[in-house]
């Protein structure tokens, strides 16, 4: 499905990129504002450590880079401080953008590969959806063996006595290990979500379909 | 003092500085009487605290001097000093001012010999200088002052300080029994030329202005390089007294900013620019200054400035709104952000950072006990139902002195007509 949204896209927009974000990702009308000052990108904590600071994917989203705005690792590489919001002059909700170009770039399939990030976003919606509430056990012990099993020992015997103190503290249960705790109406829940599910799929198909 | 004549065709402008001194001016030399208030000591406003204007980097005392002798030689201005308005009522053709007059305890007999400054010891800090300096409590304002009459310092009223300066008089110039007191004035028309004041700094958290010794505003370098100002015309770093040769400028620092003022401050960049060329007047190529800017607004003939400051070889520019200023152990401002020509991060040192701080209004006029149109920035809108109340210079807008001067002349013209509308009725 992703692909063909891709090419959907890719179809729909040739060649205006900028139409595109301002149109699909969220918060993406803001970009065109930006008067590359550059205060976002000096003022980012890991800014050394993205492909491109967000000025710098600003502009490349005005330059049609499609592909490398889309697949590139920076907007992954967020970590929500606010730095950047507080500093902009023109008012950009960067980091809102930063996680609607990710969340675009992964809903029509271009997001990096094995972008840990994603990975752990992904665990998250699952483990959350599924009871409507956080199983820490299970996510934290996902989080350990990402990488394999061995690796995933390691890392939890290094944990241990976190995880020790969070039993004492009564902030986390082994017993959640048999389902956990969850929301009471839980089948309103899952029909909340499969509600949400089809309005936005409704709303990329509408996107798309439009040519 | 309080025998001042105004009826309902004199024209009272509010400010003394270079736009109020225009403004009085132009409309006197028509005929029309003109009462100039001002709330200092002294006429010629923030102008007088400059080193030099651009374009021509000559300086404000010429220009200041040809306005002085204007004054001089007209019978139809009043010009009252430590003035202030308290309040305004009326309309159109029929307004009422009331001006607090603040004593200055030192009449007009006064020759400016100094002798009572001589007899004066305590020191307080020195407006003219932003304080960066300390002044007695008997003084002559500035070199230029006009009146050319020392003002006593309300604070040494009752002290013995106060009564030698009396008795060092040899011209009986100095009343110390001299009361502040509130006089009502008729006006036809009256004009705003009420100015500016620096952005203030300290609300721009990043760069440190209220942390670092080493980080100025431009209004404050200015008083660096004037020969009576207090580092006697040296380029000297406030934390160690070093004298300063790379020097940083961050452009539109407060300006253009949803933050802290939306709109452009107009004269910054070329306040800027000016600023590299006292740089390079005191050291040649060894001084060194590096402007970090978004785009430079050099507006139309300013232009070729800017071009003779690009091809100055001590002046560089990196283009970037700097992210953040910090302190490295030596008390070196170091400038952090990402030059955006080719996104390359630096972490620059400098020996002093100038911000090029805008201009914001010095009054409230929302506050005024009369109703003006004033925007968003807090200047006065020019709009018909001001009546006759009208804007000079940078109480309606951020400009530069040359754009005020024009902008004070425009000003004058509209109260003259309204004075000669209630004339001709």
């Amino acid at each position: 499905m992703s692909t063909a949204v891709n090419q959907a896209m890719v179809e729909k927009y040739k060649g205006n990129f900028l139409k595109e974000v301002t149109e699909n990702v969220e918060e993406g009308n803001w970009v065109k504002m930006c008067m590359q000052c550059g205060v976002c990108s000096g003022s980012c904590p890991l800014g050394p450590h993205w492909d491109h600071p967000p000025q710098e994917i600003f502009m490349m989203i005005r330059a049609n880079k499609r592909e490398e705005v889309l697949s590139s690792t920076s907007m992954w590489m967020c970590t929500s401080c606010y730095n950047c919001i507080a500093r902009c002059p023109r008012g950009l909700p960067i980091t809102h953008i930063m996680h609607g170009l990710a969340h675009y770039s992964k809903r029509i399939g271009l997001k990096p590969k094995n972008q840990p990030t994603e990975k752990f976003g992904q665990m998250f919606w699952d483990n959350l959806t599924k009871k409507g509430r956080v199983n820490e056990l299970k996510l934290g012990l996902g989080l350990y063996f990402k990488d394999g099993f061995a690796e995933g020992v390691k890392v939890a015997m290094s944990k241990q006595k976190l995880g020790m103190n969070m039993m004492k503290a009564k902030r986390m249960s082994p017993m959640e290990m048999l389902g956990g705790h969850g929301v009471s109406d839980l089948a309103g829940f899952h029909a909340m979500l499969k509600k949400a599910e089809e309005l936005e799929a409704a709303r990329v198909g509408e996107n798309t379909d439009k040519k | 003092m309080t025998a001042v004549v105004a009826t309902n065709q004199t024209i009272i402008v509010v400010g003394g500085g270079i736009s109020g001194m225009t403004a009085a001016l132009e409309a006197a030399e028509t005929g029309k009487q003109v009462i100039l208030l001002e709330k200092r000591p002294y006429l010629g406003g923030r102008v007088t605290q400059l080193y030099k204007y651009f374009p021509k980097m000559c300086h404000p005392t010429c220009g200041q001097e040809i306005n002085q002798r204007r004054i001089k030689m007209n019978k139809n201005l009043t010009v009252i000093t430590q003035a202030e308005v308290s309040n305004i009522s009326g309309g159109k053709g029929d307004y009422t001012v009331s001006v607090t007059l603040t004593p200055r305890y030192v009449n007009s007999n006064c020759t400016a010999c100094g002798d009572c400054a001589k007899a004066a010891t305590t020191e307080f800090d020195d407006e003219f200088n932003y304080n960066l300096g300390k002044r007695k409590g008997v003084y002559l304002p500035n070199a230029m002052a006009f009146p050319q009459q020392y003002v006593i310092d309300a604070r040494l009223i009752g002290t013995p300080e106060a009564d030698a300066a009396k008795a060092a008089c040899k011209y009986g110039a100095i009343d110390l029994d001299e009361k502040e007191e509130t006089i009502e004035l008729k006006a036809g028309a009256v004009v705003f030329a009420t100015g500016w004041k620096p952005y203030d700094a300290n609300k721009i958290q990043p760069y440190g202005y209220d942390r670092f010794a080493n980080v100025i505003n431009n209004v404050e370098f200015e008083r660096l390089m004037d020969p009576h100002g207090p580092t006697g015309g040296k380029l000297l770093r406030p934390s160690d007294g070093k004298e300063a040769k790379n020097i940083a400028f961050i452009q539109c620092a407060g300006s253009r900013d949803r933050n802290y003022l939306k709109h452009c401050s107009r004269f910054c960049c070329m306040a800027s620019l000016k600023q590299t060329q006292y740089v390079t007047e005191k050291y040649g190529t060894d001084g060194k200054s590096t402007i970090y800017y978004i785009d430079i607004r050099s507006i139309d003939r300013f232009e070729d400035f800017y071009r003779n400051v690009q091809a100055d070889p001590s002046v560089s520019f990196i283009k970037s709104k700097v992210a953040k200023v910090e302190q490295d152990k030596d008390g070196n401002p170091v400038l952090h952000g990402v030059n955006t020509e080719g996104y390359h991060r630096y972490a620059n040192t400098h020996d002093l950072v100038v911000l090029a701080t805008g201009m914001e209004p010095s009054v409230d006029f929302k506050g005024l006990p009369i109703k003006i149109a004033v925007n968003e920035e807090g200047f006065i809108e020019h709009d018909e139902a001001n009546g006759g109340i009208f804007a000079a210079g940078v109480a309606a807008d951020a400009m530069d002195v040359n754009r005020a001067v024009q902008h004070a002349t425009a000003a004058a013209l509209r109260a003259v007509q309204v004075v000669n509308q209630v004339a001709g009725a």
